[in-house]
């Protein structure tokens, strides 16, 4: 089976115009540069770094544009000879970069909440001081959508998580945890892809397949997806 | 075709990567260490980007099923064949049945086999590489084992002179662009990164102190060990790309460096990131050798990088020429 190249993100849906505010623009070694736009994580922040993505992934010395969580990643073929002149171009673009809605899909995650595998519940609720009914239905009445995809193949990062469940990462990571799992890691919610060390807060389990590399594409998600959580069973 | 006898854990077949991916979370894998890779394929008339073994547990023994060429390059591992010594960084024509050995290296971790044609397993998402965590790429997503049979692409061979040819080592080629130390800490060069700032007075220890290689290091990423790194209050950043090089400071204060499997993704302050072209030295270097980080420059980096380019360049343009003199001295 043959792959082409995976675009960064699917077409736009509409496309409205920008805000003024400098993002940063860091590096990591030589030639990857990542772009972080200012301000609060809301979808506002991410339709313009997905905007971003769309106009330097067709430029020639681009090896890979990974949109994050409000940033954007931009790997180089090469080490570039004026790398000044790079983030230039990089900050001219962001000025120009308008808004984009990505034409996503809306996927349905089944998930077993509490049970043995919800192991960080009593500690989500501890730090929100939430009861566990109360902080399983505020996961699964929001409306999640994927910003990006990272970490580990196929894995999304949602936007939407009700702020009364924010919970920051674990300190001393889970070192087996199952994949599947349904985390929150401080402002941010997700379904793990593969059994291991995860820092993120376990409150539930769902059997999903995320990945297959046999598929085309191999990932469930993309970027500009909806996502709701159904629970499937509760046991608390 | 060649049949694995002997192996230990976690030995892979590698190519230089899986790239365009990333933004499904999928890691570019890919050899520890590029440029020796790069030079097997290269002494065998294979493009540097072919499937060839990494090996890095040993020892490991493996059976040709039919004549071919194979290079050894990488970590030198006395390698036998048949008994005989080869030398370091060497191809060679082989017979069916005969028997190649590698045992432990003294120094470096990493050995590469790279055969005429290419290892032919099927390319998932562009790559033959295996990524162990995604359990895809290579040989069933899987580390080699005892009796596994590998088909190689082609012909399987290419003209060599009898005893062989072989490549002076990159360490000796280019040595002047790759600075050493006087006590055998390994030099590794580093630009400063995102939140390299907020450590304000700890960052000076980051790049004086020298670094041990935990045991808890493997081809995802090395953990340092030394005195810890902290930030005087902890930040929590929003999950963004992340490259193989990248230092990353998680709580402990202890630095993490991302390598070939790295993470994709990552949410912990970044102190510094490897320049590329150093990332071959990193990947040979041993679990519990000692390490210490340079602040590098992008033009000491280009410079470093132009010099590996001629190197490459010369080997591929010096094979050809040799194989050409070979075919025309047995035509005589």
């Amino acid at each position: 089976m043959t792959y082409a190249q995976s675009k960064a993100l699917s077409t736009p849906a509409s496309i409205s115009t920008a805000s003024a505010e400098q993002p940063k623009i860091s590096v990591i070694g030589t030639s990857a540069y990542l772009i972080e736009a200012p301000g609060a994580f809301d979808l506002l922040a991410q339709r313009r770094i997905w905007a971003l993505a769309h106009a330097v992934e067709p430029w020639p010395e681009i090896r890979e544009v990974v949109p994050g969580v409000t940033n954007l990643l931009v790997i180089l073929k090469q080490t570039p000879e004026e790398p000044a002149q790079f983030e230039a171009r990089l900050r001219h673009e962001w000025d120009g970069a308008r808004s984009i809605d990505l034409t996503g899909k809306t996927v349905e995650i089944p998930v077993t909440y509490g049970g043995e595998h919800a192991t960080d519940l009593a500690s989500v609720c501890d730090y929100t001081g939430l009861t566990d009914r109360e902080v399983v239905r505020l996961h699964w009445q929001g409306n999640y959508t994927v910003v990006a995809l990272g970490s580990a193949p196929g894995f999304g990062y949602l936007h939407g998580l009700d702020p009364r469940i924010h919970m920051p990462r674990k300190t001393v990571p889970s070192l087996r945890m199952l994949k599947g799992t349904v985390t929150i890691g401080g402002m941010q919610t997700g379904v793990s892809v593969l059994t291991g060390p995860n820092g993120w807060n376990s409150i539930g389990l769902a059997e999903l397949p995320m990945f297959d590399p046999m598929k085309d594409p191999p990932a469930l998600l993309a970027p500009g997806d909806k996502v709701r959580f159904v629970p499937e069973r509760i046991e608390l | 075709m060649i049949e694995v006898l002997q192996t230990g854990p976690l030995n892979t077949v590698q190519d230089l990567g899986r790239f365009g991916f990333r933004n499904a979370g999928v890691t570019s894998s890919g050899a520890m260490d590029r440029l020796a890779l790069s030079v097997g394929n290269l002494l065998v008339g294979n493009d540097e980007g072919e499937a060839a073994l990494e090996v890095q547990t040993f020892p490991f023994r493996l059976r040709f099923g039919r004549d071919m060429t194979v290079a050894i390059t990488g970590a030198d591992c006395g390698a036998r064949l048949d008994g005989r010594p080869l030398p370091p960084w060497w191809a060679i024509a082989v017979s069916a049945g005969q028997v190649l050995e590698l045992d432990t290296p003294r120094r470096s971790a990493r050995a590469y086999l790279s055969f005429a044609g290419g290892i032919d397993v099927a390319p998932v998402m562009g790559s033959r590489s295996t990524s162990l965590r995604g359990g895809f790429g290579g040989l069933d997503g899987r580390f080699l084992a005892a009796n596994d049979r590998l088909d190689i692409g082609g012909a399987g061979t290419f003209a060599l002179p009898p005893h062989g040819f072989g490549a002076k080592p990159p360490e000796a080629a280019l040595s002047e662009h790759f600075p050493a130390s006087d006590d055998g800490t390994l030099l590794v060069r580093a630009i400063p990164a995102g939140e390299h700032a907020l450590f304000g007075a700890e960052e000076e220890r980051f790049w004086t102190q020298t670094w041990k290689i935990s045991s808890q290091s493997d081809r995802t990423g090395y953990r340092l060990s030394g005195e810890p790194i902290r930030l005087a209050s902890p930040v929590e950043l929003r999950s963004h790309g992340v490259v193989p090089g990248v230092v990353q400071m998680p709580p402990s204060g202890e630095p993490i460096v991302q390598m070939s499997d790295a993470n994709t993704a990552g949410g912990y302050p970044k102190i510094a990131g490897v320049i590329e072209v150093d990332l071959w030295r990193l990947g040979q270097a041993r679990i519990g050798s000692r390490i210490r980080f340079v602040q590098s420059s992008v033009a000491e980096a280009r410079s470093a990088e132009r010099a590996v380019e001629a190197y490459l360049e010369d080997i591929h343009h010096t094979v050809p020429m040799l194989a050409q003199a070979l075919a025309a001295m047995a035509r005589r």
